[in-house]
């Protein structure tokens, strides 16, 4: 046959040139953005004469933080690992309460209800609670905090991916006479896998700056939450902004690696416009 | 014929429970299939056609009366791995290479790696995919996904097959050329399996099949059966010959019977 | 032949007893696990007070008897942040919606603004509520002006994004339809455009609605904040020591709030968007 001949030898060549313009499409426009946005704010504040205490200009903020980087990046590191491992435990208890709910349908019908409903509750409310619990300097009270603030949506959208093979799908399997071990290794498990990037990518952003505010309600000294919160009451707001930079840093860099993750575990979905 | 049936339906009726009262899918419907036949089933929405063929796969149960396969529970076929399926949409896993989709079945059953990868490569060759085994899913066209779920149903050498609409989704071009590299497929194996195959299409029916089932809706019922006397290998000029033009009208025929009954009750 | 029918409205209240019950079901076990793990691990009214002594707390007086009741007291400053919550979420959803139909209509525009938009958004508005409100409070303006602002700085962005989405997602099909009635930009909008995209801006707005919430009550943290349920959840939980159950009892009308919020957005759709089961 000659049609698919012809195929060959373009499709796989197409597909890597695809993948190319993505990473440089996907790169720059951002950037630029950036880049204007920063402009923009350095312009507006320079010539409206906005007061520092309101908004300093972004050059005085990179000062303020290249004046002492070690020590934002050290408090940043503090609050990042407590989003990080905050993110991993709720992450992975919503994936194996999401296992639970595939087999036990009744479970489900409960419990992912209420866990929808429970994104509509402020869970950085629980904030003072596990800093009562926990106490209230310990990392433990802010992971607890970030680890339910991750739970419930990956508990929803990894069950969503679960239960989202089709019955042809499910069908084939029964042909097969495959048991549910089976079942759920080779058709729900990877089904599943672009439902639980999809959450971890938001988990990621939710997490860091959740670890930064449930800081606000207290905690170390030396952690960008507390940081950010006591220089803003004494309208030190150079100091402020300089920790937030820090805090967009560490997001940033949690966010691309999920996003990197993602692309090594999915090797499929590479080349494919979304 | 004088060899057992590989499949028989002993008045099988199907009734389905839902929200308005139960609706009969089927109703009373015996039939006899023997090993290595090819039969399509053919009749209008809601004649029972898919159900039929979901019956023998174990994929739902009768109501009432029996279904044997081998010699067998439909279940018990089911668990020996009797036969294999293709859907009208391809299912390929999206994650899988071509080459794993069509292995999956043989993981399943837990063949050694090496002959796993040699017997889909052949069969991907077979269906003229022999370059596409590391290709994903969307990489394909349609007709190329549906060929690989062929080689995927072929794969553990089942001795039934079981196609549900498999061509409904391709265009004709496509379609005329997918029946005859089935048919050489289906004619190259040995044994040949036995056929179970469901469609819309009159001349598609006509073209593949030893049988045609005619079936009726409301409820589902065997109306007639037309065997297809054509010789075989069945090839492009296959549907230029007279016989085949008059084939067609007697099924269609056939169909409207159906029509006309329904108009009367 | 009469077909089965769909959704009959005669099976609803069997269907909706077979939904509420697994989740009743739910909700009891935690309550259970609750008084369960204060029994086995003697945990005293401090760590984690009975469900009995929360339920009394709430009609204990405030301000040592001269005060209203303490649940009165607790929904009145919830009522506070719902209020200002739902402002901001007017403001930014109007503000949101407006620039989509704008960028839709002028795509020079969306070229132009959207990298703005998106820009605002690299700011982590939550982090900045401090500062937001301590800048606002110190221009003068008056305190909930400030949780307003986030509030709808938060509303705005998936409001945009997803009312855009929306207006871009008329099929082809639908469009040359509206074309061969020579339909004008209005009719466009009004008969097509905009039916389509209700499913996006609401599941926008239900997105919009939790954030809304969160960020009013943020921004009532920093000291100085004199009304709303997040200065009562800082309150109780200085006070934890003498009173636990009024910390429990906060936290839980800030759910409260939050899923009256995202309830009334529910409410809205189903009203509204009544093609869609």
């Amino acid at each position: 046959m000659s049609a698919p001949l012809q195929a060959t030898t373009v499709a796989p060549q197409a597909s890597r040139a695809v993948r190319k313009g993505l990473s440089a499409r996907d790169l720059w426009p951002p950037l630029l953005t950036f880049a204007l946005v920063i402009g923009l704010w350095e312009l507006a504040v320079r010539f409206l004469q906005i007061p520092i205490y309101l908004l300093p200009a972004p050059s005085q903020i990179l000062e303020t933080f290249l004046a002492r980087p070690a020590f934002l990046l050290r408090i940043g590191l503090v609050t990042f690992t407590n989003a990080v491992v905050g993110c991993a435990i709720g992450a992975s208890l919503g994936c194996l309460v999401a296992a639970l709910c595939v087999r036990w349908r009744v479970v489900a019908d409960g419990l992912v209800p209420l866990a929808v409903a429970a994104s509509a509750v402020p869970i950085i409310a629980l904030s003072p609670l596990m800093g009562i619990w926990l106490g209230s300097v310990s990392p433990l009270s802010k992971i607890a905090v970030v680890a339910v603030m991750t739970f419930f949506p990956t508990l929803v959208s990894v069950y969503r991916g679960l239960v989202s093979p089709t019955a042809d799908a499910l069908m084939l399997m029964r042909s097969y006479a495959a048991p549910q071990r089976v079942v759920f290794a080779k058709l729900r498990a990877p089904a599943a896998l672009p439902f639980l990037f999809g959450a971890l990518r938001v988990c990621a952003t939710l997490s860091m700056i959740g670890a930064v505010v449930a800081e606000f309600f207290g905690g170390p000294q030396n952690a960008l939450g507390v940081y950010i919160k006591t220089q803003a009451g004494i309208l030190r707001t150079r100091e402020a902004w300089s920790a937030i930079l820090v805090a967009c840093l560490f997001g940033l860099a949690f966010y691309l690696a999920v996003v990197l993750a993602e692309r090594a575990a999915m090797p499929w979905k590479r080349g494919r416009q979304q | 014929m004088n060899t057992p049936p590989i499949i028989e339906f002993d008045r099988v009726s199907k009734v389905y429970q839902s929200g308005g009262g139960p609706v009969t899918a089927l109703l009373d419907v015996s039939l006899s299939i023997a090993a290595g036949e090819f039969i399509a089933l053919i009749g209008p929405s809601g004649c029972g056609k898919s159900t039929l063929m979901r019956l023998i796969g174990d994929l739902e149960q009768p109501s009432s009366g029996t279904v044997r396969v081998k010699g067998k529970t439909p279940e018990q076929a089911r668990l020996d791995r009797d036969y294999g399926i293709v859907f009208q949409a391809p299912v390929l896993y999206e994650w899988r290479t071509v080459r794993r989709n069509v292995e999956l079945p043989l993981e399943i059953m837990g063949r050694p790696p090496a002959e796993r990868r040699e017997r889909a490569m052949s069969l991907l060759r077979l269906v003229g995919l022999g370059d596409f085994g590391d290709a994903y899913p969307h990489q394909l066209s349609g007709g190329m996904q549906q060929r690989a779920a062929i080689a995927r149903a072929l794969s553990f050498e089942p001795s039934i097959l079981l196609m549900d609409e498999p061509f409904g989704a391709l265009d004709e071009i496509t379609r005329e050329r997918m029946q005859t590299e089935l048919l050489s497929l289906w004619s190259s194996a040995a044994p040949r399996p036995t056929v179970i195959f469901v469609t819309h299409s009159i001349p598609e029916a006509v073209f593949l099949a030893d049988r045609v089932v005619v079936m009726s809706p409301r409820p589902g019922r065997v109306q007639r059966i037309v065997p297809i006397d054509l010789p075989r290998p069945r090839v492009f000029e296959t549907r230029e010959s007279p016989g085949f033009f008059s084939l067609v009208t007697e099924v269609r025929e056939a169909l409207r019977a159906t029509e006309n009954e329904r108009v009367e009750v | 032949m009469t077909y089965p029918a769909q959704g009959a409205p005669g099976g609803a209240p069997g269907t909706l007893a077979r939904r509420a019950l697994p989740i009743i079901g739910v909700i009891a076990t935690l309550l259970l696990l609750w008084e369960g793990a204060r029994l086995l691990f003697g945990l005293s009214e401090q760590r984690l007070p009975s469900l009995g002594s929360i339920i009394e707390t709430m009609f204990t007086p405030t301000r040592g008897g001269a005060g209203p009741l303490l649940i009165v007291q607790m929904l009145a400053n919830g009522w506070a942040t719902f209020r200002v919550a739902l402002g901001g979420f007017v403001i930014g959803g109007l503000l949101g919606f407006g620039l989509a139909v704008l960028f839709m209509r002028l795509p020079v525009l969306e070229r132009g603004l959207m990298p703005y938009v998106i820009g605002s958004q690299t700011v982590p508005i939550l982090a900045i509520a401090p500062m937001v409100v301590v800048g606002f409070g110190r221009m003068g303006a008056p305190p909930w002006l400030a949780k307003m602002v986030v509030a709808a700085y938060l509303t705005f962005f998936p409001v945009t994004i997803g009312m855009l989405r929306g207006l871009r997602s008329a099929s082809p099909q639908s469009l040359d339809l509206m074309r061969s009635y020579a339909a004008t930009p209005f009719q466009y909008f009004w008969k097509l455009r905009l039916p389509v995209s209700l499913p996006y801006l609401f599941t926008a707005l239900k997105i919009a609605a939790s954030a809304a919430v969160i960020g009013a009550i943020v921004a009532e943290l920093p000291s100085g904040a004199r009304e709303g349920i997040g200065v009562m959840i800082l309150n109780a939980a200085q006070y934890y020591n003498s009173r636990p159950q009024a910390l429990y009892l906060a936290i839980l009308v800030a759910g409260l709030v939050g899923v009256c919020f995202y309830g009334l957005v529910v409410l809205a759709e189903h009203l509204i968007v009544k093609w869609r089961a």
